[in-house]
């Protein structure tokens, strides 16, 4: 940590910062019943997408799962295009035809939250071979929770990385469940990251709300990759505060309050801040400032989403196709 | 035009030759298609061309595949991605159907996915019910992919060679029993434009529909009918997805019969998309309801005794031609 420059220091703050306000602000949207459709919360989880975005450059590519605002936030996306998308407006990141699970900025190297579990890997897959092929320097990152790791895709994906040795990290985000289910029942190993070995690609275990170390693993494995060292897996152990979908976080019957409370003790923002502090990074008015300018942002974006328009009826039938249909 | 003869097999092989050479965005993957050359030798000679990094053996793993194929044409490469039996792409669907097929509409346009998959379809060589499948209609069905499905050497090269310049994802279909046919195609590159039928034998009586394998069938039928003085007018499609159905609707118009032939099972399969259109936007021309001849209702079988009455041939298509023409109009 101390390693870290200021600067690193600060970015990870700032982006786990945006990504909690953004996904608080949605959070709020969908309770007053403004935004449509599934909305899947990625708060708890924010030093994962921010330790890992803040070690790529935005030729690098991710995928991304359904739970994907954080990493599309992270990477640098934008509030006005996000927000307008989730309401399923025409200014939105997709002109409002993939919402909140497809949502993706090719500029930005993010290609797509995914409505398929585990089906983003094998697409990172096809990103990381460009990579090499192009020999750039490129690196692609593969997002995927750990029940994505019980589905034949990541296997196959996984495998073929290996065996054709691609610049690849595989970013496996155990918030302990798949869904509704708690992970020990759906795996008998206690580590996802104990099949990493099966592929012949090393593998750590992260402390997914720990922002530094999240930072710091993926470092060493971005590094590997474009030295053309091949992949390497993270596992990031992380807890999600709000249920599969929706806002709801206490009350649920499949996990207990004092769970939910004992991981929010380790809140992955509020951790850091502490840290910052004692370092004398920052002092607390400097991190109250990072918040209220980028709820300004977010205010700002909500605006725009607002007085937005609508798709026209017209737009139905485009984009289903490059160029015309002959 | 050169007199040159070249086969099937060949003449896909040129195609993805020639579009390599022009291309170094274009590679290809896919199991056993490296030095092995692919199990129908598709691919035969491209990796000692154009080396092991553009002509890439992967592992059997259908989904990252196809995977692989999409991620790289989302990020600038024009792949080529092979599954060997058309069985296979049911291991693969998620990748095509909700993946590949769904990316431009989903983001919002701003994706291209100038993607190839290429397979092999088709019974007749006792190969059973999980290796000889013919599921275009599986595909046609899913929009934002375009199919292919060519009858003949001098279509697949260059309608291979439009797939390959495509920006959208599209099924190359290879026919397994017209890997022996040959036929003039010409050296040069050039493409023949998806959605566009060929109407490969003019006729005034009937119209009929059909496709790779089961063109060749149709043909030899017209032969034998026009001996009994029926003239069949045989239209290919040759891409299935976008279909060009003008083409066949104003050959109705003119025959004012209609017959589609597929080898696929009838039930739910493309003829009956074709009857319905023919009926929506000819039906005062027809004179009789429109055929349908396809496979029957079940898996394909091994045994050749068997598999000969399960894949519809010249005969049974000639036969179900006569129902449709002979059929008495009813009379005032």
């Amino acid at each position: 940590m101390t390693e870290l420059s200021k600067e690193v220091q600060l970015d990870l703050h700032r982006r786990m910062v945006r990504i909690r306000l953004f996904e608080e602000a949605a959070g709020s949207l969908a309770e007053a019943a403004k935004l449509p459709g599934f909305l899947h919360l990625y708060v708890g989880e924010e030093a994962v997408a921010s330790g890992v975005c803040a070690n790529l450059n935005d030729d690098d590519h991710i995928t991304s799962t359904h739970r994907g605002h954080g990493h599309l936030v992270a990477k640098g996306g934008d509030f006005r295009r996000m927000m307008a998308e989730l309401m399923g407006k025409s200014t939105g990141y997709c002109k409002g035809k993939g919402g909140s699970m497809h949502i993706s900025d090719l500029d930005l190297g993010m290609l797509g939250a995914n409505g398929i579990v585990g089906a983003g890997s094998p697409i990172a897959v096809g990103a990381a071979f460009a990579d090499k092929y192009r020999g750039r320097g490129q690196v692609s990152v593969a997002f995927f929770g750990d029940g994505a790791t019980n589905i034949g895709a990541f296997h196959e994906a996984a495998n073929m990385a290996c065996a054709l040795h691609l610049p690849i990290v595989f970013v496996c985000e155990n918030n302990e469940f798949g869904e509704f289910t708690r992970r020990e029942q759906t795996m008998a190993i206690t580590d996802v990251i104990d099949r990493a070995a099966g592929y012949g690609m090393p593998g750590v275990i992260a402390d997914g709300m720990d922002v530094v170390a999240i930072y710091e693993a993926t470092s060493e494995a971005v590094a590997r990759a474009r030295r053309g060292d091949g992949p390497s897996m993270i596992e990031a152990k992380t807890y999600r505060f709000y249920n599969h979908h929706g806002v709801q976080n206490l009350g649920l019957k499949y996990r207990t309050d004092d769970e939910v409370a004992v991981w929010k003790e380790r809140d992955p923002i509020f951790s850091f801040e502490e840290r910052l502090i004692e370092l004398g990074t920052v002092d607390a008015e400097q991190i109250e400032h990072v918040w209220s300018d980028l709820r300004d942002d977010i205010a700002e974006a909500i605006q725009f989403a607002e007085d937005s328009p609508f798709p026209e009826a017209d737009q139905l039938l485009v984009d289903v196709y490059s160029g015309a249909l002959s | 035009m050169s007199e040159r003869k070249l086969g099937y097999v060949m003449a896909f092989n040129e195609a993805v030759r020639q579009a390599m050479e022009a291309d170094p965005d274009v590679f290809c993957a896919g199991e056993d298609i490296g030095a092995f050359g692919g199990v129908f030798g598709t691919y035969g000679g491209l990796q000692a061309t154009f080396g092991a990094d553009r002509v890439v053996d992967t592992p059997i793993s259908e989904q990252a595949i196809v995977g692989l194929g999409i991620g790289a044409a989302v990020t600038g490469l024009r792949p080529i991605v092979d599954l060997m039996f058309m069985d296979f792409i049911c291991v693969a669907l998620d990748q095509i159907v909700n993946q590949a097929a769904k990316l431009k509409y989903m983001f919002g346009g701003g994706a291209r996915l100038p993607l190839t998959i290429t397979t092999a379809a088709g019974a007749g060589l006792s190969a059973a019910a999980q290796h000889s499948q013919s599921l275009e209609a599986v595909l046609c069905h899913i929009p934002g992919l375009k199919v292919v499905m060519p009858s003949n050497p001098a279509d697949m090269k260059g309608l291979m060679a439009s797939c390959i310049a495509e920006d959208n994802p599209t099924v190359m279909i290879k026919h397994k029993r017209l890997l022996g046919m040959s036929g003039q195609v010409e050296e040069d590159p050039y493409t023949i434009p998806l959605g566009v039928a060929k109407v490969l034998r003019p006729g005034k009586d009937v119209t009929v529909v059909a496709w790779a394998r089961m063109a060749n069938e149709a043909l030899a039928a017209a032969e034998e009918l026009a001996a009994d003085g029926i003239d069949c007018e045989v239209i290919d499609p040759r891409t299935l997805q976008p279909f060009d159905m003008d083409t066949v609707v104003e050959s109705v118009r003119r025959t004012n019969h209609a017959v589609v032939v597929h080898e696929a099972v009838r039930f739910g399969g493309l003829g009956a998309e074709v009857a319905a259109q023919i009926q929506e936007d000819a039906f005062d021309h027809l004179d009789a309801p429109v055929g349908r001849i396809g496979a029957p209702f079940s898996p394909v079988p091994f045994s050749p005794a068997l598999e000969k009455y399960y894949v519809p041939d010249a005969s049974a298509i000639a036969a179900g031609i006569r129902a449709a023409v002979d059929r008495p109009l009813l009379a005032g």
